[in-house]
């Protein structure tokens, strides 16, 4: 109970980041992020 | 063999596995293609260029700026969330055993050149990096934009693993590129330059100055589960192991500064045993 309380924030923003990442991955956003990253990003890498 | 000894070297072997696995797809060098497989899906923790041929994963800061800066979504829940969860989980602890930039930071930081300590003002410049290059000016480029796509500018003006690991190998490996090198190159060249010789005489330079996901994994180290403990019973106050510290933090003072990475070098110097790090520490008393 202690370590629940002492520790209430980072639960908290533990659950909510699961709950984000999670949401993120239903509406589609790791397409986005595929497709960003299996093509060579001329500006990332200072070449554009 | 001492403690601190079998601590260092458990540590580095942690760090070259991480760098391994980071870019396991090393034979895509020689033909300067990059690794296309569904790995990339997800997110390294650490900071490792998704454009290098050898890269197994994306990068967090990379795909914040991709997602956040796409026309179909304003903002990365995936990646924050992402970004959330591992800062929460372990704070700093990331930069200190998984980061492959960290890691080729500490290599190079091992040439023999002396080494300085930096103003605590310095230390402040990486938040306004996130701040603007990572967050703020993609938005304004992207709210500008007839298309609503923005622009990666941490990558594209500032990241020095992104050349060094990403730009270097495939200009090496493909000659094509070379007729694509434009006025940015330059400035990432400079840039690449001042933090590789930064490396050299300040330790893990780019970490204390410019990471943006140190940034983040800073600003959560204070209520991270994974904590570093001071037993204030036992501290004299000796300052040994603000001594020991590579990051400039004194332990004894901020026992979960946003600058500690977690690397144990204090735990190990301290004469009393005052110093313990792990999950759940904070909890016991």
């Amino acid at each position: 109970m202690n370590f629940l309380r002492k520790k209430a924030i980072s639960i908290l923003v533990l659950i909510l980041s699961i709950l984000g990442m999670i949401y993120g991955c239903s509406r589609g956003e790791l397409s986005v992020v595929l497709g960003k990253a299996v093509t060579v990003c001329l500006e990332c890498i200072g070449l554009g | 063999m001492n403690n601190l000894k079998i601590s260092r070297i458990k540590r580095k072997l942690i760090q070259i596995a991480a760098f391994g696995f980071s870019n396991i797809h090393a034979s895509n060098l020689a033909s300067a293609k990059i690794y296309i497989g569904k790995w990339k899906y997800f997110c390294n923790p650490g900071l490792n260029c998704y454009s290098c041929p050898a890269a197994t994963l994306s990068c967090p800061i990379g795909a914040l700026q991709a997602v956040n800066g796409s026309m179909k979504f304003g903002f990365s829940f995936y990646i924050v969330g992402f970004l959330l969860a591992v800062g929460v989980l372990f704070g700093r602890l990331i930069c200190g055993f998984i980061c492959p930039f960290g890691l080729v930071q500490e290599l190079i930081g091992k040439i023999p050149l002396p080494k300085f300590h930096l103003p605590k003002w310095m230390t402040y410049i990486k938040y306004g990096v996130l701040l603007w290059f990572v967050l703020l000016w993609p938005w304004i480029i992207k709210s500008q934009n007839l298309f609503g796509i923005g622009d990666p500018t941490f990558c594209k003006y500032i990241c020095p693993a992104g050349l060094l690991l990403g730009g270097v190998p495939l200009l090496v490996g493909d000659s094509n590129l070379h007729q694509v090198i434009g006025p940015i190159f330059s400035i990432k060249l400079v840039i690449l330059i001042t933090v590789l010789i930064g490396c050299m005489i300040v330790i893990r330079f780019f970490c204390k100055v410019l990471c943006p996901l140190g940034a983040i994994y800073g600003l959560l180290n204070k209520i991270s589960f994974y904590q570093l403990h001071v037993d204030k019973t036992i501290c004299t106050g000796c300052g040994i192991c603000a001594h020991a510290c590579p990051m400039d933090v004194k332990p004894a003072v901020t026992e979960n500064s946003a600058e500690c990475i977690r690397c144990g070098e204090c735990a190990h110097a301290c004469p009393h045993q005052a110093i313990h790090l792990g999950f759940f520490k904070d909890s016991k008393k």
